[in-house]
């Protein structure tokens, strides 16, 4: 029992920050049918680009801010240089650009920091609390669960309660008819991009401390389990991809804790095999099938 | 007669290298109701389309007010005073009708007339304003049809490009519809461009009416010959 209780907590303390990424992709998803596969690329640059800034300065949270503002920098820059351009008449164009641009940050980054894993830094002790003899949350947790929280209800007001939200929420469901209205539909796109990699980055930075550290290739397999909530989730549901965050954490933690680590990837493939059988529009997606 | 407020010369559009549009003249003189007529094809919403410009002109002008309205962007028009309200309504389905409506007035500056003009609408339209928290994908297609000329009120447009209002629609309610741009046009001098296939319904309210066919202008007048209405209209 005390180990289920430590595995539950420890599995939702990972599960939302597959939460926080897969929201990242759902965001793009939504806005412009694309999944971002450079995501986790993206992630990881913004992160080698904090550290640095944090080993230069000192200072831990000047950056985590610049990782941050570097993921609005690079969404930005990816949709106005390189998304924008892509022809859109075949889904598979923008899956390969994707994955060509996971190659190129991939490619620059071991050019500049090298292929060794590189030390992250967590911000606060990764030593479980203990109660009654049970470890459950370390403070690091406790502000994984804090910033993801933020985000979340941040993205929350931004789309139900401003008119920002609403524009973009209108761009992505009828760009022409948001045009005629005066909205900027491509500046809506763009800010989508830019909000989308800030919140990828920020899930990095909360991610890379728990795992082995920096390394190019650091956010691999923190993407496949994120693609897999927000898919699980339903690609088009904001609320779906935090279940599904929530539900991949728990799951990995679980089959980790009993089965072994080597099976949880498996776990993972298992568990979006069953929902695309049984609900092929996620547990929150509607139907595919849509009246015009 | 009054110097027109929309007008377009020797227009030409289309998809791809074939153009749908024939070097079109039009007027459409201010505070009045244009129809324009023709059967399935004939050009009608292509013309809307290059007017308000979701489809660039390959040839001609288009101005308003006698502004020119070439390289003008689509999201500038309506800041123009042009609201297009496309085929199928154009409603966003995913928003409630509240969110509907206010995105028709997002863009204004003059944010307490933008409240102001959404209060009118839903005076206007008494269904919308009981259904201000339902989805778009929860109205009938009448009331669709009344939120998207809804959302196009509450930004004053001073020219409305009204596509088939009447598509899919009981006759009941496309002759409110009828109406309601007859008052529009009376009391707060609205101009509109409407195209339609129901003609009968559409020549009871207009001042004018333009037939296209085969993407030319092939008769204008405040009546519609007897011929042509033959020729053209199937009636």
């Amino acid at each position: 029992m005390d180990r289920f209780v430590f595995l539950t907590f420890d599995g939702l303390s990972r599960g939302a920050v597959y939460a926080a990424f897969a929201l990242a992709l759902v965001l793009i998803w939504r806005a412009t049918r694309i999944v971002n596969f450079a995501q986790g690329a993206m992630a990881v640059a913004t992160a080698y680009a904090g550290y640095s800034v944090s080993a230069a300065t000192g200072s831990y949270w000047l950056g985590f801010g610049v990782a941050v503002l570097a993921g609005i920098v690079l969404g930005t820059v990816t949709e106005r240089v390189v998304m924008r351009f892509v022809d859109h008449s075949s889904p598979l164009n923008e899956v390969v650009v994707a994955l060509g641009l996971v190659l190129v940050i991939q490619g620059v980054l071991g050019m500049i920091y090298g292929n060794e894993f590189r030390p992250a830094a967590a911000p606060f002790s990764r030593d479980a609390f203990t109660v009654g003899g049970v470890a459950l949350l370390s403070r690091f947790d406790l502000f994984v669960f804090a910033a993801v929280g933020a985000v979340v209800a941040a993205l929350a007001l931004l789309f139900t309660r401003t008119d920002t939200g609403l524009r973009m929420r209108a761009s992505a469901f009828a760009p022409d008819v948001s045009r005629l209205l005066g909205v900027n539909v491509g500046g809506m796109l763009t800010l989508g991009w830019a909000l989308a990699a800030a919140v990828g980055s920020l899930a990095g930075m909360l991610v890379l401390p728990t795992e082995l550290g920096l390394h190019p290739n650091a956010m691999d397999i923190v993407f496949v389990s994120s693609f897999t909530a927000a898919v699980v989730g339903g690609l088009d549901s904001a609320v779906g991809s935090v279940v599904g965050g929530l539900v991949v954490g728990l799951l990995l933690s679980y089959v980790s804790g009993y089965l072994g680590a080597t099976v949880a990837p498996i776990a993972v493939l298992v568990l979006l095999v069953v929902v695309l059988l049984g609900r092929p529009g996620g547990l929150f997606g509607r139907s595919a099938a849509r009246a015009v | 007669m009054s110097a027109p407020l929309l007008r377009a010369e020797g227009l030409t559009a289309g998809y791809g290298a074939a153009p749908v549009l024939h070097d079109v003249d039009l007027d459409v003189v201010a505070g009045s109701i244009t129809a324009v007529l023709g059967a399935n094809g004939a050009g009608k919403t292509t013309l809307l389309r290059t007017l308000s410009g979701l489809l660039p002109a390959t040839g001609g002008r288009v101005a308003l007010d006698g502004r020119d309205l070439r390289g003008v962007r689509v999201e500038e028009m309506v800041r123009r005073g042009v609201a297009h309200v496309p085929e199928g309504r154009g409603v966003v389905t995913e928003l409630t009708v509240d969110e509907n409506l206010r995105l028709g007035g997002l863009w204004r500056r003059d944010r307490a007339d933008a409240r102001r003009a959404l209060g009118e609408v839903y005076e206007l339209f008494e269904p919308l304003a009981r259904r201000r928290t339902f989805h778009g994908h929860q109205l009938s297609g009448g009331e669709r049809q009344m939120l998207a000329l809804g959302r196009a009120l509450v930004g004053r447009p001073r020219l409305l490009l009204l596509d088939e209002p009447s598509l899919g629609l009981a006759p009941r309610v496309t002759a409110q519809i009828m109406r309601l741009l007859r008052t529009l046009r009376d009391r707060s001098g609205l101009t509109v461009l409407l195209v339609e296939q129901n003609v009968r319904g559409a020549l009871a309210i207009a001042d004018e009416a333009v037939v296209l066919s085969l993407g030319r202008v092939v008769t204008r007048g405040t009546s519609i010959d007897e011929d042509l209405r033959h020729a053209y209209l199937g009636f």
